[in-house]
């Protein structure tokens, strides 16, 4: 009897609220489909990821020209420059200016690193020809 | 009157609980904020058996309760904020009168839930909070569906109980 009242429940639902549901339930899935598809479509991007003393500190796509200063508490700094879908380091507070010799990188996984100021760009989803186009 | 309150200490006491049962008992998918809603269960049967002014008395007194007594005040905020939505569009929902009760309970739901992103965005200041929004939304309205057919079920005896009674409750529904 209880079973049969709780049918009887069920049967109040309008066509409306199965309306209502559908609509709900397709368009969570559809932005859900298009947030995925965005987030792939971006994390391919090449960006250059910034490591200061092993934490990330920012990310740069390699597609737009900037040039980001990277300042510390102790008052070391080095200067990244991303032009033409490349990264380099312009300009450094460091005594061996090693990281600032470095060609500019855009392959995937190369880096620029400064050790003195603890500091390292890692590129991310760059192309793969990486060092075999240096050494070819 | 008397009667009147006593029915409402009855359901926020109720809401109490619900929303304890469901502190006790948090489901984890992974994505914060999913939950059951059960504490909305009593907030529809206020909104369908007695009015809007009393379901919206028995809505803050809840969140202020759990609040303070499980919660902190940024757990609060959120709770209120989604609370508040989710009550609003309810009531909007009901005096339209397209959706049976299990309808306005998912939309409760979800803008619940849509309430709680809005103000987690605001504060964190990050829109990468919006990545969860679909899933709150599904989850949202499966709670919704549950909650909603519960609803039908409690006030259907309910108004059963409260004519028997021959009380005039004075059931006013605006």
């Amino acid at each position: 009897m209880v079973r049969f009242a709780a049918l009887a429940d069920l049967k109040s639902m309008k066509k409306n609220d199965v309306i209502l549901l559908a609509a709900l339930v397709v368009a969570a899935f559809a932005a859900f489909a298009g947030i995925s598809w965005y987030s792939h479509i971006s994390t391919r991007e090449p960006q250059a990821v910034v490591f200061l003393d092993g934490e990330e500190q920012g990310r740069y796509p390699l597609s737009e020209d900037i040039t980001v200063e990277l300042c510390q508490d102790d008052g070391s700094y080095n200067i990244l420059q991303i032009q033409g879908g490349k990264a380099e380091i312009t300009q450094a507070s460091c005594p061996d200016k090693i990281c600032v010799r470095h060609r500019p990188v855009s392959g995937q996984g190369e880096s620029l690193v400064c050790l003195p100021n603890k500091m390292v760009v890692e590129i991310e989803n760059g192309e793969e020809s990486g060092v075999d186009a240096g050494t070819r | 009157m008397a009667k009147k309150t006593a029915y409402m200490g009855m359901l926020t006491a109720l809401a109490f609980v619900f929303s304890y049962i469901e502190f006790l008992l948090p489901i984890n998918l992974g994505v914060p904020g999913v939950k059951l809603g059960l504490a909305n269960l009593v907030v529809i049967v206020a909104l369908y058996t007695i009015n809007v002014r009393w379901a919206c008395t028995l809505s803050v007194v809840r969140i202020l309760l759990v609040g303070l007594t499980f919660g902190n005040p940024a757990s609060m905020v959120y709770s209120l904020a989604g609370g508040m939505l989710s009550l609003v569009i309810m009531i909007i929902a009901k005096r339209g009168n397209l959706f049976s009760v299990t309808g306005v309970s998912i939309l409760g739901g979800v803008f619940h839930n849509v309430g709680q992103i809005l103000v987690a965005v605001f504060v964190v200041e990050t829109t990468s909070l919006l990545y969860y929004l679909p899933v709150l939304v599904l989850s949202g309205t499966i709670a919704g569906v549950l909650i909603g057919i519960l609803s039908a079920i409690l006030i259907r005896h309910l108004k059963k109980a409260i004519q028997a009674d021959g009380q005039n409750m004075n059931r006013k529904e605006e």
